[in-house]
This record gives C-alpha cells, sequence and structure tokens, in this order.
C-alpha cells in the first residue's frame, strides 16, 4: 500500500460542499500522506480553493468528514472546528492565491504575527507581558530565532526589516509559505504557490518545498497550474473536475489517465485514443508553462 | 523654462494646470482667462445665496437683507487669487528659480517678525507714537506681519520642496528637521511637566493645558480602536459619559451609602478604577454585536450605540437625574489631604500659604500622569502579540484566522482596551467640573476626538499629541487675537471663528497630509534596523 493509505496526515471523506443549487464539490474522498507532496490539480472552476477553505473552515462543508491526525495520534474532526481553531489546534496553515501578507508591516513582523499564540501564552494573556514579569522576552527572541531561520530559507535575511509590501512578487510568495510555516503547521495548504513566477522563481520553489518536505516531517497539499512543478515535486495527484475526483495516484499514473486528458482538453473519453495520451500530456504542460494563471474562473 | 517645470508638478492642480508640454513661447492666457471666469461663477453661485441674503426678524415680520457688497469683495478676492496662482505659481516667469521662492519666503518672514513686533510694542506707552497717529494702526501692523509670516514660511517650504523634487533628494529642510523629530517627544514631555511652574502661566493657560490632556488621553485611548485595529468607532465618547457617570454616581451616592463618609477623601483614587471597569465592561458590550460588522456598518452601529448612551442618560431620571445631571461631585484629594483653606488642608499640611491654583496643578498633574500611562501602556501593548495580533487585524483579518489568531478576542480586547482608557478620562472629567450632565457627551465629542486620531495619523501616538494641541489649541487661538477687533469693523468676535478656523486647518491639513500629520508607522520589532515603514502601505483598516 502506499504512503498516503498508510500513514495519512489529513483524511477528507466523502465531503460535499453546496453553494445554494450549485454542486461546488461532489462526494470527494482523498488522503494526504505524512511526509507527501500532494497536488491537486483540476481545471479552472473545479472546485479546488472550494476544498481548501472547507479545510481550513473558512467554509463549513455540506456533508462528510475532514480529519486531520497528528502523529501522537490525536485526531481532529475539521469541520467542526472554527477557523483560527483549526490553525491553532490541528495546525493547518494555508496560503492564499492572492496573496495575503501584512502589507503594511515588516517581514519579519509577518513571520512574528505568525507565532502569535505561543507568544500569547509566553505573555501570560498579554496580562504579565504589561507588567513585565514572566518569560515574554525569551520566548520573543526564540520567535526571532525562529523567524531567522525561515528568512534564511527563502533568501529575504537582508530585507528583513523592509515593509512586506515592498518586496518583488516572487518574495512575497516565498514569504507567505514562510509565514504558514511559522505557525508550527503539520500540514501546509499551498493554493497556486507558482502562478505568477518566472522559471527561475519556480525552480527556487520546488527546492523550498522539497526542502520543507526533507526537514520538517509535514504533509504538504498544493493546488497548482503550473505542470512543471506537480510533476518534479509531487508524490501524489488529485485530480478534480467539476467537483468530482476523476483521478488519484502517482504523478506517472495520473498523467497518462484517460480521464484526466479528457478533462483538461474537453475531449470525450472514448474519443481521446490512448496512444496520444503522452503526446497530449506534454502538449499540455507546455501549454500550462506558457500560461500559469491565466483565465481564472474563481478558481472555486 | 526648464526650472519651472516641478513647480507645476507639485502646484499644477489647477483645472488649467499648465500643460507639461507647453513650448517656451509663454502661457496660455485664452485658456487662463476661461478658467478665471469659471471660477468666479462657481465662486458667485456658492457665495451669493450664502452671504449674499440675510433674513432676520426684526419687531414683527421677516425681512430679507441685500449683501451685494460683500459678496463682489469675497468673489474679487477669489477670482484675484486664482488669476494670480494662474500668473505667479502654476505659470510662473521663466527667471524665477525655486532659489528666488526660498529667498522672498525668508524676506517674508523678516518683514513679518519685525512687524510684528513694532506692532506690540507700540501699542501703548511709552513707545506708543504709532498709536497716537492712528488707534488701530499697531494692530494693522500685526495683522501684516502674521500675514507676511504665514506667506513667508509657506514660500519657503514650497521652494525648499522643489529644489529637493529638481534633485530627486529629500528637501533641505525635512532632512534639518528630521533628526529633530526624535526628540519632540522628549521636549513635549520636559515641557509639559514643568509646564505649571513656568513663570507667567497662570489658571487659564493650566486649564487649557488640562483640557488638551485630557482630549490626548481619550485620542490614544481611541487610536487603540481606530489606529491599531482599524476598526472604525463613530461613538467613543459612550465610554467618557460611562466613566464620567460611574465615577459620579459612585462618589455621590453609592459610595456613601456603601461606606459612610469614612472613604470620602479618598473616592477618587478608588472609583478611578472601578469606572475604568465598567467601561471596559461596555466596550465589551458594544464589542459583541458589531464583530461581524465591517466599514460603513460599523461606524452606524458604534455611533447609534453612542447616542443610545446618552439618550440613556437623559431619560433614566431616576438614576442619572437626567438633563439636570449629578452634581457636588467630591473633588479629588491630594492622596486623602483635601485642598481646603483649613488646618487639614493641602496647603496648611505642607506649610504653603493658600491658593487656589495648587487644586488646579494637582489636576494638571493627575491628567498627565494618567495619559502617560494610557501611552505607556499603549506602547506596550504594540510589542506584545496582542498589539501585533491588533495591527495584523487592521492590515487583514482572513490571513489573521488563516494563523490562528482568534479574531473575535482580538476585536473584543482592543474595544475593551480604548473603552478602558476612555472611561479613566471620563472620570477625570466628573471629579474636574464637579458636575456631569449629558450634554458633555453628544457626538460632536465622538467627532472632535475622531479627528484628533485621524489628523495625529492613524495609529501615531506623537500625532494624536500634536493634533489635539492644533484642534484645542485652534479654539483657544482665537481668543487672543485681539488685534483683529481693532481692524475689522465694530462687533467683530474672534472666538465666533474659531470653528472655521478649525474646518479651515482640517481641510489644509487632509490636502496636503491626506494620511494624518505623522506619516510613518514604527515596526515593533526589528533585526538589524529600525525603518520606519511608509504610511502608503499600511491598510486603513476594514472600518
Amino acid at each position: 500500500m502506499v504512503n498516503w493509505h498508510n500513514n495519512p496526515v489529513l483524511r477528507v471523506d466523502r465531503v460535499t460542499m453546496r453553494f445554494g443549487g450549485l454542486l461546488a464539490i461532489d462526494d470527494l474522498s482523498f488522503n494526504v500522506g505524512l511526509n507527501d507532496i500532494t497536488a491537486l490539480i483540476g481545471p479552472n472552476g473545479a472546485g479546488k480553493t472550494t476544498v481548501f477553505n472547507c479545510l481550513t473552515g473558512f467554509y463549513k462543508p455540506t456533508e462528510g468528514m475532514i480529519v486531520m491526525r497528528h502523529e501522537d495520534g490525536k485526531e481532529f474532526i475539521l469541520e467542526r472546528m472554527d477557523d483560527f481553531r483549526i490553525a491553532q489546534h490541528a495546525k493547518v496553515a494555508r496560503t492564499f492565491q492572492n496573496i495575503r501578507l501584512f502589507a503594511g508591516m515588516t517581514v519579519l513582523e509577518n513571520l512574528v504575527v505568525a507565532q502569535h499564540n505561543t507568544l500569547m501564552r509566553a505573555s501570560g494573556y498579554t496580562v504579565a507581558g504589561i507588567l513585565g514579569i514572566g518569560g515574554y522576552g525569551r520566548a520573543e527572541k526564540q520567535a526571532v530565532e525562529k523567524s531567522k531561520y525561515w528568512l534564511d530559507k527563502i533568501h529575504l535575511t537582508d530585507r528583513a526589516d523592509d515593509p512586506a509590501g515592498d518586496l518583488p512578487y516572487g518574495a512575497q510568495r516565498r514569504l507567505e509559505i514562510a509565514r504558514a510555516m511559522c505557525t508550527g503547521p503539520k500540514l501546509l495548504c499551498l493554493d497556486e504557490p507558482a502562478a505568477g513566477l518566472n522559471p527561475r522563481e519556480s525552480d527556487d520553489l520546488n527546492k523550498l518545498l522539497l526542502s520543507i518536505r526533507k526537514d520538517q516531517g509535514i504533509g504538504i497539499l498544493l493546488i497548482e497550474h503550473d505542470m512543471r512543478v506537480v510533476m518534479e515535486i509531487s508524490d501524489h495527484v488529485v485530480v478534480l473536475d467539476y467537483g468530482q475526483k476523476i483521478a488519484d495516484g502517482t504523478p506517472a499514473a495520473v498523467r497518462t489517465d484517460p480521464a484526466v486528458i479528457a478533462a483538461y482538453l474537453g475531449v470525450d473519453e472514448e474519443e481521446a485514443p490512448p496512444i496520444a495520451g503522452k503526446l497530449i500530456t506534454e502538449a499540455l504542460q507546455r501549454v500550462e508553462q506558457e500560461k500559469p494563471a491565466s483565465g481564472k474562473r474563481g478558481g472555486r | 523654462m526648464a526650472p519651472s517645470q516641478p513647480a507645476q508638478k507639485q502646484k499644477g492642480q489647477g483645472a488649467v494646470k499648465a500643460p507639461d508640454q507647453r513650448q517656451p513661447t509663454g502661457p496660455d492666457y485664452g485658456r487662463i482667462l476661461i478658467d478665471t471666469a469659471i471660477t468666479a461663477l462657481i465662486a458667485l453661485a456658492i457665495i451669493g445665496p450664502i452671504v449674499g441674503m440675510n433674513a432676520s426678524a426684526p419687531q414683527g415680520g421677516l425681512v430679507l437683507e441685500y449683501r451685494w457688497g460683500t459678496v463682489i469683495a469675497l468673489v474679487a478676492i477669489i477670482t484675484i487669487g486664482r488669476f494670480l496662482l494662474h500668473l505667479l505659481v502654476w505659470n510662473r516667469p521663466g527667471w524665477v528659480t525655486p532659489q528666488h521662492v526660498k529667498r522672498w519666503g525668508w524676506g517674508a518672514i523678516a518683514v513679518g517678525v519685525v512687524a510684528i513686533l513694532i506692532g506690540m510694542f507700540t501699542m501703548d506707552a511709552p513707545l506708543g507714537f504709532l498709536a497716537q497717529i492712528h488707534e488701530s494702526l499697531p494692530a494693522w501692523f500685526v495683522a501684516f506681519g502674521v500675514f507676511a509670516l504665514l506667506s513667508g514660511i509657506w514660500l519657503l517650504v514650497s521652494g525648499a520642496n522643489e529644489v529637493a523634487q529638481a534633485k530627486g533628494v529629500q528637501s533641505h529642510l525635512a532632512r534639518t528637521l528630521e533628526p529633530f523629530g526624535k526628540y519632540v517627544g522628549v521636549v513635549m514631555l520636559g515641557a509639559a511637566i514643568i509646564l505649571p511652574f513656568i513663570p507667567g502661566v497662570d489658571r487659564r493657560i493650566v486649564d487649557l493645558a488640562i483640557l488638551m490632556l485630557t482630549y490626548i488621553m481619550l485620542g490614544w485611548g481611541l487610536n487603540i480602536v481606530v489606529g491599531l485595529a482599524g476598526l472604525l468607532d463613530l461613538g467613543y465618547v459612550a465610554f467618557y459619559a460611562v466613566g464620567a457617570y460611574s465615577y459620579a454616581l459612585l462618589s455621590t451616592v453609592y459610595f456613601p451609602l456603601w461606606f459612610g463618609d469614612a472613604v470620602t477623601p479618598w473616592t477618587f483614587w478608588l472609583v478611578l478604577p472601578l469606572a475604568g471597569l465598567l467601561a471596559a465592561c461596555w466596550g465589551l458590550i458594544l464589542g459583541f454585536p458589531v464583530l461581524r460588522l465591517r466599514g460603513d456598518y460599523l461606524a452606524i452601529v458604534t455611533l447609534a450605540f453612542g447616542e443610545i448612551i446618552r439618550t440613556i442618560l437623559v431619560n433614566w431620571y431616576s438614576f442619572t437625574n437626567g438633563p439636570n445631571g449629578i452634581s457636588g461631585i467630591p473633588r479629588p484629594s491630594f492622596f486623602g489631604i483635601p485642598f481646603t483653606n483649613d488646618d487639614k488642608g493641602f496647603a496648611a499640611t505642607f506649610g504653603l500659604t493658600y491658593a487656589p491654583l495648587q487644586r488646579i496643578i494637582f489636576l494638571y498633574y493627575v491628567i498627565l500622569v494618567m495619559a502617560l500611562i494610557t501611552n505607556f501602556v499603549t506602547l506596550r501593548l504594540r510589542k506584545l502579540p496582542i498589539g501585533r495580533a491588533w495591527e495584523a487585524l487592521r492590515e487583514d483579518e482572513i490571513a489573521c484566522r488563516s494563523l490562528g489568531i482568534n479574531t473575535t478576542s482580538t476585536k473584543l480586547t482592543a474595544f475593551a482596551m480604548g473603552a478602558m482608557f476612555g472611561g479613566f478620562a471620563g472620570s477625570f472629567f466628573a471629579t474636574r467640573q464637579g458636575f456631569v450632565s449629558p450634554e458633555s457627551f453628544v457626538f460632536m465629542e465622538s467627532a472632535i476626538i475622531l479627528a484628533i486620531v485621524v489628523l495625529g495619523g492613524l495609529g501615531s501616538q506623537i500625532g494624536v499629541v500634536i493634533a489635539a494641541i492644533v484642534v484645542i489649541g485652534a479654539f483657544e487661538v482665537f481668543r487672543e487675537m485681539a488685534f483683529l477687533k481693532a481692524i475689522m469693523p465694530a462687533g467683530f468676535d474672534p472666538t465666533q471663528y474659531r470653528m472655521l478656523a478649525v474646518g479651515i486647518a482640517m481641510v489644509l491639513i487632509m490636502r496636503w497630509r491626506p494620511r494624518g500629520l505623522v506619516t510613518k508607522r514604527n515596526p515593533s520589532i526589528f533585526l538589524k534596523e529600525k525603518k520606519a515603514v511608509s504610511v502608503d502601505l499600511v491598510a486603513q483598516g476594514h472600518g
């Protein structure tokens, strides 16, 4: 059996999400394995971001169950938790399709804010902090050390004291990932991290994600349109179309799946000759590379 | 023509701003004339009905007076001013360089200072020779001096800005002034501490300083809610009222009832924390219903809350004594020693001669210490996780939630903190006045406090101080302008124009500093070097 069945960090079990008459996710089940990079792909409007919003508590799924499992065996039923408690206790961190940094705060402040809950406890929920008793100073130093570690990883140490809004686009994307990591997550959800990056930045991103997988012992779930990123780094690919899962497996298995090809190119399954599959996949990759984030249908 | 280009960029907001592609042949007089004519028409349309007609009701019947003379004078001033702006500023002659402008500025300042000094020293004997020629001549000198001084400063600053802009660097003036920015706070604090003992400072000035400090404290309190957490609160005066009434009711009715007269000298110090606590509770009570509201909706609900509190104070006659208010509120004591003219009073205890000013000075120090505590706590909170969470909340609420920040409790603490300081200020107000009534807690107060916070620059502590001094001081400066009386027609009272001046000041500040006086945000933590964040990047919150 494969890792995502043996050792899942997240189990999505028969989740359905309806917005009025619109069926955004239809009976979706998949697992995210620990130490795996799982890619959630699909054409625009397939419901990928809706899945993310369900995972992180911004939406409550209409039906189904989402279970987060920590290594120590603790389980959290995410659809019953508030969004901030999911981040705080179940330890799911996320980034956003349109970057949501604290633009008017410095890079370092962004990373320190992400460690809010640890620092809040250290400051005795502000009471001890105001009076200047307790170990808040030490906790803050530790928080800065952790921030420095991540600044180093994303090559932004030199710009630590600049406002986040002044950073170039690619650096903002990396900072958002580092900020999510500063919360100490067990599952990192990245919504199109490579959108709008040039090939070099995209390579850097791959390295960053691979090193996070290697060092941190967490699960990574990412939505991505850039097939280069998906095929290069992911261990597990889940393909959505019109809210339904149409394929689930290793990248190699998914790329030759006729249903996936049909979904991307809009042809009937029977009409797509199996031999043409590989050719089509390659053509598809080229198209996706050229316009990674164009023509969005809202992404949910 | 080259030197005048930056001038056009900076000042060229006119309808016919001299086009950048202007040929060296000179300004387009046709368009200037058309623009001037349009200006005159607009001025006439606005001023005509408002100034030109005056409905008065002398005994029996309504009479409509016409004042076309005044209208013509005002429209002429506006039209000629606009025309001169066209000729001298937007289409300045080519040989005038920014250096000239600066030099003229210095010249005008010098002339202004000399004229003011001549005017002031010749008002009365023994140097009163000017006054002997004509009674109001010295006043004219002062008025001319003030005008020359103001226009000189304007010329100097705009000239310096132009030079800097042409070079692409910060202006010399700003560079010279910036290092002193750090010391503004220290200097102000020093001045505030010694203020009551500066020679020539009388009761009126100390009273004014107390008023300013009260508003500074209120501004700092509201700054937590509006400036840091980005929650627009139009009903802040409600907490001021809760604090004042808490103090008034507890000290006049309930403390004597519960504890008898024994605690009377200590009432202020016992009730003060309670009043703050009660106000904080009301902050929470207001906070809950508005948690989900943003922007305009939040503003409307908080506005309504302020009015609800006031209406309750007016109508709950049995509890609050209604519109009559509560009088006879005990004055604060010097830690148990009252400020009375007898053996047990403050003066006798410390071997001083009794003076009513002693109590005022004591009040001054009480509010100074209270304001400083507010400032200290706010600055400290900014460096604590809760303060950073407030600012993050102002920047992006959704991102906050994705990072595990409980936005509900973060918002509620912001409301409660702001309300608590409002409550402290309220109970100080009650003890200073000795009388509270609902009339003191109208929407106008909320508006003034919010204006102070916005003018100062959202989130800036020193900005609030400067704005409070400007706004509250501007009301009072007009009492001082006695020289205006001498040169204006009989019956002119400068104090009548105080609100007009505040309004003009606000328009000017919003024109030149749309994000408030202080446009830098200080980061709460830094790795190597503390760099201020330009306010353009800082979000203003969701309402």
